[in-house]
């Protein structure tokens, strides 16, 4: 049996088995219940919507709590999604990790603005 | 050795562009990039999509520049434009959303036969357009 540790490592994909194949599909659940959630208090507001309305939504704390989950959920399921794409069209691995490393900076620094306008509300 | 560690077969003489616009996809493998594409679209386009978070929900004074953007435009940036952005990210979202709700189903259900993932391609596809088409309409405001 041939060696495959240390220097010997075949370096192929990222994780295998279950671990991002589930984040991604249990964060995609999570935010596909946030769209339903907003876009039902969206059609059941009576009358026209401003800006009372719009941020009256995102004014309760639960609300606040399951918005602040999606933005964290959004940034894993981003992460997998972009990461699978890197993998699948990048092959020289110096490119491909900068790459990797820009996607991480763009994500983070967008999660964080997210979560600034939702907690000074 | 392992199987994963075991060499893969690459093919790597495939060119993108003499020869992938004249291979024929079927519909499932049609929806399949465009779940990548629209992706990859909302990724590049995510602080755009938190500009429009922050200053509809900032402030009264903030909605009423958010509004005026898609209006009459923000800077040298016209509000056609503005919609057409916000368009091309609805039919993002809508395409990316219906078709990951038909993977969960699949996951969940083993529905995994030919005749479903076509059929459910199909509807994905009607579905993510004809929705995009009746918001598009609205945004533009035809009615």
């Amino acid at each position: 049996m041939s060696v495959n540790y240390g220097s010997k490592r075949t370096v192929v994909g990222a994780h295998y088995g279950l671990r991002d194949w589930l984040a991604q599909r249990v964060t995609g659940a999570l935010m596909a219940l946030f769209t339903v959630v907003v876009l039902a208090q969206v059609i059941f507001t009576s009358g026209p919507i401003g800006y009372e309305q719009w941020a009256g939504i995102f004014a309760s704390q639960w609300m606040k709590g399951l918005t602040f989950t999606v933005i964290v959920a959004l940034l894993w399921h981003v992460w997998v999604g972009i990461r699978d794409i890197w993998m699948d069209y990048i092959k020289p691995v110096g490119l491909r990790l900068g790459l990797q490393v820009f996607s991480i900076v763009w994500l983070v620094a967008c999660s964080g603005w997210a979560v600034q306008v939702l907690w000074r509300l | 050795m392992t199987e994963l560690a075991r060499k893969r077969p690459e093919f790597r003489n495939i060119n993108a562009l003499s020869d992938l616009p004249s291979y024929r996809l079927p519909v499932a493998g049609f929806v399949s990039i465009l779940h990548r594409i629209s992706g990859a679209l909302m990724f590049l386009l995510m602080p755009f999509i938190i500009w429009v978070f922050d200053n509809s929900l900032s402030s009264e004074i903030s909605y009423a520049k958010f509004s005026a953007a898609f209006n009459v435009g923000l800077g040298f940036v016209p509000g056609w434009f503005m919609k057409l952005v916000a368009l091309a990210l609805i039919w993002a979202y809508l395409h990316h959303f219906i078709a990951g709700l038909r993977h969960l189903y699949m996951d969940v259900c083993h529905a995994v036969s030919k005749e479903f993932g076509k059929s459910s391609a199909i509807a994905t596809l009607a579905l993510s357009i004809g929705l995009t088409l009746v918001l598009g309409a609205k945004l533009f405001g035809l009615y």
